[in-house]
């Protein structure tokens, strides 16, 4: 699903490398997890994914289904199936949410060809999917994001999700913030999902989301590069030796 | 008129004195004619002495430093080509429409000068009486408003006006009065002056479209009575290149209610002057607009100079003024509070802020605190910046196109002033109106 070859990726106004080197390949149907301390370039794998500015790619490739990602606008992404689950969603007051959901699914299906949904069709689904996420009516008419909980903002980023339907899904520090409860609300929306045609890249510093998160393969990212790859026992390890250890060993 | 040609020759001998705008004065009032009599013609000679006392502004004064008066002060005004005129704004809404062209009242396409709860007629009909209800504003809320900074255009309004409509609510009436502005002439000069009065308990929403003139000079002289309610939504034509100087003078009551929301989209120049006086206790006063300027077909240039009085107990005022500018669009906001001695438990807010959509464009801001009392709540808050990337770049990675999504966050960052105006039609109606707008000139730039 997703093949990312050798990315090597600096800041467009810096001189400063952050990914030097990045091979990474999660077949469809599997949920993969990067681990990594602070500053060893996770996020900004998620935001070159995902086509943010400010990045710039200096060599390398990543393809989603064999198409090449970085040729592309970051909504042509979306609408190619690729979806971030931001670390801290953005508040975009005056716009509801109801609204945004539905522009953002109809641009992707005009994008792809398919005919959009009206009105009526779009309550129906969205109402189904916020229902298991436990997302009121009242949340689905404020602005997107504004006076949300921490909680909330990131179940309404799994609403997101369940309504446009990627098969590529990134999950960005997604536990940040998050108490015990809000954080199982979340992984269930987000287990609720999993499914042979889609696949997960779930980023996280701590072990506990992958309690909740089964991941089939853990990859350790360290100054800028997976510097080691395995089962779910590799969380383990880091949860409990640090990762002081680890890349002390990796060398 | 005799005495005209005398004012305009006083004007001409001080020109001496080189005063900014003097010439320019002295050839208006030379063509001027006065009416014989009626309940005005008090009022329109002591604007004439107040004029001839005050001059025209000139950009040194203190509240045109932004704002280059030469284009409101020249004799006459340059032709500007007529947008066409596709408006069909609150059409759908049941309401009392008053249709002027060129800067005269058109009977034959308004609607019957009646209903239930309110005397309305055209000021050019009725100022020939020499007794009248209005003959206590007209021009009256101008004068009470010169003070602590001279609005020389508003008394030249007061002087020349041609007409205007005259509005006088006792009741509830059920359905908002439409002023509908037309033009038809292209280089039309035109000076039109409302006084509007709400007696004890009484309610009107009053609602402003088109394009007035080539130039046009607006004076709203509103008295809002013990109790009563005032809606005040106005919309100005679409990409009409025209000129505007308008003023609103507000009288509000004890437990008044004052509410007015303008909404500029394109057009050349424009200054809006409010003076809002909160004189009665437990009243509340909110003023705000929704300013969209792209100079791409010349330029665009809009200022805002707002005065909130308060002089009472208890009261609310708010302010928001929010500006999106786009290739070297200029944007002006001079908002004041002011609280006297005594007006105790004053709670008033001020926000005004710019949206730069290029580098090209400028934002420009002057607020001011004036407090004389100690026991008040009083905040303002001024930002200018370009549109967020975050936002734009959560948007995009959504699968919103980005022209699309800029459309949504320029309509975010005008809700809060939308959010001021209170009946959720014509909000509906105006929201509609700006993203077909924002969204066909998305769509042309696309093209482009």
């Amino acid at each position: 699903m997703l093949e990312i070859k050798n990315l090597h990726v600096k800041l467009e106004d810096e001189d400063k490398q952050i990914l030097k080197g990045v091979d990474l390949t999660v077949p469809a149907g599997e949920v993969h997890a990067i681990m990594g301390p602070n500053g060893s370039g996770k996020s900004t794998l998620s935001y070159v994914l995902s086509g943010r500015d400010g990045y710039e790619v200096t060599d390398g490739a990543a393809r989603l289904g064999g198409q090449d990602l970085l040729e592309m606008e970051p909504e042509q992404r979306a609408s190619a199936g690729l979806f971030l689950a931001f670390q801290y969603p953005v508040e975009i007051p005056g716009v509801g949410n109801l609204t945004f959901l539905r522009t953002a699914a109809n641009a992707q299906r005009k994008a792809r060809g398919e005919p959009e949904l009206s009105a009526a069709d779009f309550l129906k689904l969205i109402r189904e999917k916020a229902k298991t996420l436990k997302i009121d009516s009242e949340m689905l008419k404020r602005s997107v994001n504004v006076g949300f909980s921490g909680g909330e903002k990131k179940r309404n980023e799994i609403l997101q999700m369940a309504v446009l339907e990627p098969r590529m899904c990134i999950l960005d520090e997604t536990d940040s913030g998050l108490d015990v409860d809000a954080m199982r609300l979340v992984a269930d929306g987000v287990n609720a999902l999993r499914s042979p045609d889609r696949a997960f890249l779930v980023i996280t510093h701590y072990q506990r989301l992958l309690d909740h998160i089964r991941p089939d393969v853990v990859h350790i990212m360290a100054n800028g590069r997976i510097v080691r790859t395995g089962g779910p026992e590799l969380a383990l390890e880091v949860e409990q030796n640090g990762y002081g250890d680890l890349l002390a060993e990796v060398g | 008129m005799a005495d005209t040609a005398v004012l305009a020759a006083q004007a001409a001998a001080s020109a001496d004195k080189a005063r900014p705008g003097d010439a320019a004065l002295a050839a208006r009032l030379d063509v001027l004619t006065l009416p014989e009599g009626g309940f005005t013609r008090a009022a329109r000679e002591d604007a004439a002495q107040r004029l001839q006392a005050m001059g025209l502004p000139g950009p040194r004064d203190e509240y045109w430093r932004y704002t280059d008066p030469a284009l409101f002060n020249a004799a006459r005004p340059e032709a500007a080509e007529i947008a066409g005129d596709s408006s069909t704004l609150f059409t759908e809404i049941e309401r009392l429409n008053l249709v002027f062209v060129d800067g005269r009242f058109d009977a034959a396409a308004s609607d019957k000068l009646e209903g239930e709860g309110v005397e309305i007629e055209n000021l050019a009909s009725a100022e020939g009486r020499a007794d009248h209800w209005a003959a206590g504003l007209y021009g009256r809320l101008e004068a009470a408003g010169q003070q602590p900074v001279k609005r020389p255009f508003a008394v030249l309004n007061t002087l020349t006006a041609s007409d205007g409509v005259l509005i006088r609510v006792t009741g509830r009436i059920g359905r908002p009065v439409h002023i509908t502005y037309h033009r038809s002439a292209v280089d039309a000069d035109v000076s039109l002056h409302h006084v509007v009065k709400l007696e004890e308990g009484a309610e009107l929403t009053l609602l402003e479209t088109g394009a007035i003139g080539a130039r046009s000079n607006v004076v709203l002289e509103v008295e809002v009575g013990k109790g009563a309610r005032f809606h005040h939504v106005s919309a100005k034509r679409a990409n009409d290149p025209k000129l505007g100087i308008g003023h609103i003078f507000a009288r509000v009551e004890s437990e008044a209610l004052f509410k007015s929301f303008a909404l500029t989209v394109n057009g050349r120049m424009m200054r809006n002057e409010a003076v809002i006086d909160i004189a009665g206790d437990d009243a509340i006063a909110h003023i705000a607009a929704a300013v969209l300027g792209d100079g791409d077909t010349g330029r665009f240039h809009h200022d805002d100079t707002v005065f909130i009085i308060h002089g009472a107990e208890r009261c609310e005022s708010r302010q928001v003024f929010k500006k999106v500018l786009k290739n070297s669009a200029e944007g002006v906001f001079q908002g004041k509070i002011l609280v006297k001695p005594g007006a105790q438990k004053t709670d008033g807010y001020q926000i005004s802020q710019g949206l730069l959509l290029d580098e090209g464009s400028q934002f420009l801001a002057k607020p001011e605190l004036e407090i004389y009392a100690d026991d008040v709540k009083c905040s303002h808050g001024s930002t200018t910046g370009a549109l967020d990337e975050t936002a734009l770049f959560y948007l995009r990675s959504r699968g919103v196109p980005k022209e699309r999504a800029i459309v949504l966050l320029v309509l975010s960052f005008l809700a809060d002033a939308l959010e001021e105006i209170e009946d959720e039609r014509l909000r509906d109606d105006i929201l509609g109106r700006l993203e077909d707008w924002l969204t066909q000139r998305a769509g042309n730039q696309g093209k482009a």
